[in-house]
C-alpha cells in the first residue's frame, strides 16, 4: 500500500534519514533493544533512534568481535565504526544478553560518542526489590540524560511523552489486529516495515502517519478479499529480513502475529497513568511479555507463545533466530515442546547476516506449510 | 529422619572414615571424591543439596549445612575426562544449539542420562543462580528448574560497566536478605548468624591463601604452572568457607614457598613466562602443557583461577555478610573490558610475562568477546605479543590440534626472537 512507502524508504536508508534529522537541528539518541525507555529520551527533546545491524559486510567490527557473536551486535558496531552513525548525539545500552553487554564496553572504548549510557536493568522482573532497583536505574538515566543534553526533564514532559508512546503502541497494535482479522488487506512486508521504521521515524510525525495507514485499512477491511493462506505466527528476537514475509506468503501462508521485540513485544502493554512516571515506565517492562534475556518465571514465555498462537488461531509457528543468540536458543526446546503438546506444528530457522538462498528457503517453507 | 537401612549406615560410616583418612593426607583427588560421595548420598543422610553457579555466594549454604554442588565444576570434569563431546551432541539432539555454552549443554544432557565421569550430579533440592559470570547461567538454571521442578533463587548482580553504583549496592544487599529467607524456607530452619560469620571468616581466609599460592609464581622459576592452578582451583570453588580449604592451601603454600627457596621450577628449564587468559581447554590441558614446556615456556599465571580471590579488597572481615554484596558483584567477569584490561596489565607486570596466550572460547561470550580489545591494549601498553587460540573448554569438535600447534610454534618463535634466545 502506498501509505507504507515512507516507512519502506526509512528502512532502506536509515542513515540518510538520521542525518537529515540531525541537519534540522535535532538531538538524536541511538538505542539498542526494546528495553530502552524511549519516553525519557523523547521527553528530553531528543529523538530515539533504534540501531540495527548495518547490513553491510563486516569489515571493521571483525577487529573487535569474534565470529561467534550474533550479527546484530557485530553489524551495529560495524555501522558505527564505518562512520554511518555520525549523526548520533549518544547511544543507550540496556543490559540484556552477554553480547550486548560487551558491545557496550567495546563501543564506549572505540566509538567514543558524546554520550554513552548503560541502563543496567535487573535481570529478574518478578520481585519487589528488582522493581525498586529498576525505578532507581531509570531515574538515574533521566538525570544523566538531562544533564548531558542540558535540559530539564519534568514530570509533565514525561507524562506527555508517555501519552505519545502509548498512542504509538496502540496504533501498532491496531495494525496487527487488522492484519490478523483480515490477512489479505496488507502485506507482511508492509507491516514489517511500518513497525520497524516506527522505531526510527520522527515520533510526532509518526503519530499522524500511523493513523493514516490504519484509516486506509479500516476502509478496506469491509470489502477485502478473503485470504486463504494458512495462518502462522513468528517467534524470536529480531527480524532483519523483510523477504521472509514474501517467501512465506508465496508458500501459501500468512503471518498473523509475532513474538518479536521488533514486533508485538514492542507495543504490548501501555504505560499506566501513575503519579510517578518512572514507576509507570518500570511497571510496563514488568508487565509486558518478557524477553528471554530477562526472567519472569520459568514458563512465562512458553505460555505467552501458546496464548498468542491460540488467540490468533494460528496453524503453526516459525521460530526465527539469529545465529549465536544464546537467550533465544536456550528457550527454544521447551517452547517447542509447549507447542508440540498442543499439537501446534513449528519449524526453526536460524539466520546469520544473510538469509539462506531463496530457493532453499522456499523449499523449507513450502514443506512446512504443506504440513499444516 | 526415618530409620536408615543398615547398608546405608554402613556406607555413611565408610565415607566418614575415608574422609578422616584423607584429612591427614589431603590429596585433591580424594577430597573431591569424598565431597562428591557425600553430595550423592545427601538424600540418605538427610542433607539438602543446592546447585550453585561458580561465582555464586556459597557461604550462606555452608552455614545452613546445605551441600553446594557446582555444575560448572562438573562440566570441567566432563571436559577433562573427554566425555564432553558426546554429551554436547546429546543436548543438540534435545534441541539445544551447538553454539551454546558447553558447560550448560553437557550438564543439561547429563542430567537426563546420569552420564559423565561420576554418573551425574545428585538431584538438587534447590537452585542458586548468580549472574555475576554471565547471562547463560540464568537460562541454564531455568532449564534445570523446569526439569527438576525445584525452587530457583536468582541472585542478581547488575553488571558494572564502570564503577559500582549506589543503587546496585542497595539492590544486591537486599537480595542477601531474600537469599537467607529463601534458604530458611527451603531448609525449614533459621540461619545461625554466628555460624555464618564464622563461615565468612573461613571463606576470606581461604581466598587469601589461594591468592598467596598463586602469587608464588611471580618468582622465577615459577614453582607451579597455571595448569597446576587449574587443578588446585577445585577447592576454592567448591568448598570455600570450610576448614578443609584452609588446611589444603596452607600446605600447598608451604610447599610452594619451599620450592621457591630451593629454586625449583615447575618445568625443567623455564626460559619464557606466559600468561593464560580464559577458561582452560579442559580436554587438552596436558597436551598444551607439554607443548609449551617443549619450548621451555611456562604458563605462570592466568586470569581464570585468580577470579576466586580477586575481590578480597571489597570484603570487610568484620562484616562479611554485608560486604558480600560488593565482593560478589565486582568479580572479574562482571566488569567492563577496559577494567579487565587493567587487571591483565597488572598481572603482566606482577608475573613478568613475555607473552599472553588467549583462549578465544566459543562457549563463553562474556569472557571472550572483548579479548581482541584487551589484546590490543596489552600489545600497545606493554609491547608483548598475544596469541589467540580459538577453541572450546569442553567440546573437542572446536579444537584443531595441528592448527594450534603450528600457531604456538610461530608464536614462540616471535618470543624467542624478542628475548634474544
Ligand atoms: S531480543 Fe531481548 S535483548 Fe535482544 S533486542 Fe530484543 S528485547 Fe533486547
Ligand atoms: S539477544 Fe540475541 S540477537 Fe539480541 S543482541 Fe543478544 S545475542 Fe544478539
Ligand atoms: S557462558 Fe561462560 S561464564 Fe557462563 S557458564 Fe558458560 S563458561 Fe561459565
Amino acid at each position: 500500500m502506498k501509505e507504507a512507502d515512507e516507512f519502506h524508504a526509512i528502512l532502506k536508508d536509515p542513515v540518510s534519514y538520521g542525518r537529515k534529522m540531525k541537519e534540522q537541528g535535532r538531538k538524536i539518541v541511538g538505542y539498542f533493544c526494546s528495553y530502552t525507555p524511549e519516553e525519557i529520551i523523547y521527553a528530553a527533546g531528543a529523538h530515539p533512534f533504534r540501531i540495527f545491524a548495518s547490513g553491510e559486510n563486516i569489515h571493521f567490527a571483525d577487529a573487535h568481535f569474534q565470529s561467534y557473536c550474533c550479527s546484530l551486535v557485530r553489524g551495529a558496531l560495524e555501522g558505527a565504526l564505518a562512520g554511518n552513525l555520525d549523526f548520533l548525539d549518544g547511544a543507550v545500552f540496556p543490559h540484556t544478553c552477554d553480547s550486548i553487554q560487551r558491545l557496550s564496553d567495546i563501543w564506549r572504548m572505540n566509538v567514543k560518542g558524546p554520550f554513552h549510557a548503560d541502563i543496567v536493568l535487573p535481570v529478574k522482573l518478578d520481585t519487589e526489590s528488582a522493581r525498586s532497583y529498576m525505578i532507581d536505574v531509570l531515574r538515574k538515566f533521566r538525570k544523566d540524560l538531562a544533564s548531558h543534553l542540558r535540559v530539564e526533564i519534568t514530570d509533565d514532559m514525561l507524562k506527555n511523552a508517555i501519552g505519545t508512546f502509548n498512542t504509538i503502541r496502540r496504533s501498532l497494535k491496531r495494525l496487527y489486529e487488522l492484519k490478523a482479522e483480515n490477512p489479505g488487506i496488507i502485506s507482511g512486508r508492509d507491516v514489517y516495515a511500518i513497525v520497524k521504521a516506527s522505531m526510527m521515524m520522527d515520533r510526532d510525525h509518526l503519530t499522524e502517519a500511523l493513523p493514516a495507514v490504519i484509516g486506509e485499512l479500516e476502509k478496506k477491511k469491509g470489502n477485502a478479499e478473503l485470504y486463504a493462506g494458512k495462518r502462522i505466527v513468528l517467534a524470536g528476537g529480531i527480524c532483519n529480513h523483510p523477504d521472509i514475509y514474501r517467501i512465506i506468503e508465496d508458500a501459501g501462508a500468512v503471518v498473523v502475529w509475532d513474538d518479536f521485540c521488533t514486533g508485538s513485544r514492542y507495543f504490548e502493554e501501555s504505560v499506566k497513568d501513575n503519579a510517578d512516571p518512572m514507576a509507570a515506565i518500570a511497571g510496563r517492562y514488568i508487565e509486558r511479555p518478557v524477553c528471554p534475556a530477562k526472567h519472569a518465571g520459568i514458563f512465562t514465555r512458553g505460555e505467552n507463545l501458546l496464548k498468542i498462537a491460540k488467540e490468533k488461531d494460528a496453524r503453526g509457528v516459525v521460530f526465527l533466530f539469529l545465529k549465536f543468540c544464546d537467550p533465544h536458543a536456550f528457550d527454544y526446546p521447551y517452547m517447542k515442546e509447549f507447542l508440540d503438546r498442543e499439537g501446534i506444528p513449528s519449524m526453526m530457522l536460524e539466520v546469520e547476516d544473510q538469509l539462506p538462498s531463496e530457493g532453499q528457503l522456499r523449499t523449507r517453507f513450502e514443506t512446512f506449510v504443506d504440513m499444516l | 529422619m526415618n530409620k536408615m537401612p543398615e547398608i546405608v549406615l554402613f556406607f555413611l560410616a565408610k565415607i566418614k572414615k575415608l574422609a578422616l583418612h584423607f584429612k591427614k593426607k589431603k590429596k585433591m583427588k580424594e577430597i573431591m571424591m569424598v565431597y562428591y560421595m557425600e553430595a550423592k548420598s545427601a538424600r540418605i543422610s538427610g542433607r539438602k543439596v543446592a546447585w550453585i553457579t561458580s561465582g555464586g555466594p556459597v557461604e550462606p549454604l555452608i552455614a545452613m549445612d546445605v551441600i553446594p554442588v557446582y555444575p560448572e565444576n562438573h562440566g570441567a570434569m566432563i571436559g577433562a575426562s573427554k566425555m564432553g563431546t558426546d554429551l554436547c551432541e546429546k543436548s543438540e539432539s534435545m534441541g539445544y544449539s551447538s553454539d551454546l555454552c558447553s558447560y550448560a549443554r553437557s550438564d543439561i544432557a547429563c542430567a537426563t542420562v546420569n552420564g559423565g565421569p561420576i554418573g551425574g550430579l545428585p538431584r538438587p533440592d534447590m537452585l542458586i543462580c548468580c549472574n555475576n559470570i554471565c547471562g547463560t547461567v540464568l537460562k541454564w538454571y531455568e532449564v534445570q528448574a523446569r526439569y527438576f521442578n525445584v525452587p530457583l533463587f536468582i541472585f542478581d548482580t547488575p553488571f558494572c560497566h564502570v564503577g559500582y553504583a549506589e543503587e546496585v549496592q542497595r539492590y544486591v544487599r537486599s537480595q542477601l536478605d531474600e537469599y537467607v529467607l529463601f534458604l530458611e524456607k527451603a531448609c525449614g530452619k533459621k540461619m545461625d548468624s554466628d555460624h555464618l560469620k564464622a563461615v565468612g571468616k573461613l571463606s576470606l581466609e581461604g581466598q587469601r591463601l589461594w591468592q598467596a599460592v598463586l602469587a608464588t609464581t611471580a618468582n622465577s622459576p615459577a614453582p607451579m604452572t597455571a595448569f597446576d592452578a587449574f587443578y588446585h582451583l577445585a577447592l576454592i570453588v567448591t568448598l570455600r568457607g570450610t576448614p578443609l580449604v584452609i588446611d589444603y592451601y596452607t600446605q600447598l603454600l608451604e610447599k610452594m614457598k619451599d620450592r621457591v627457596a630451593r629454586g625449583i621450577g615447575a618445568i625443567p628449564n623455564e626460559k619464557y613466562r606466559l600468561l593464560w587468559d580464559n577458561i582452560p581447554i579442559w580436554p587438552r590441558t596436558r597436551w598444551l602443557s607439554e607443548k609449551l614446556a617443549s619450548h621451555n615456556a611456562c604458563l605462570v599465571a592466568d586470569t581464570y583461577t585468580s577470579a576466586w580471590c580477586g575481590t578480597t579488597k571489597y570484603i570487610d572481615e568484620n562484616n562479611f555478610f554485608d560486604s558480600m554484596a560488593e565482593a560478589y558483584t565486582r568479580i572479574y567477569l562482571n566488569i567492563g573490558v577496559d577494567e579487565m584490561a587493567r587487571i591483565v596489565l597488572e598481572m603482566v607486570d606482577m608475573y613478568k610475562v613475555d607473552g599472553i596466550v588467549m583462549h578465544s572460547n566459543r562457549s563463553c561470550k562474556p569472557y571472550s568477546l572483548g579479548q581482541y580489545d584487551i589484546q590490543k591494549i596489552v600489545e600497545k601498553e606493554r609491547g608483548i605479543p598475544c596469541l589467540m587460540i580459538e577453541a572450546d573448554m569442553v567440546d573437542e569438535r572446536s579444537f584443531s590440534e595441528s592448527q594450534v600447534s603450528t600457531r604456538i610454534d610461530a608464536f614462540m618463535e616471535i618470543i624467542k626472537e624478542r628475548k634474544g634466545a
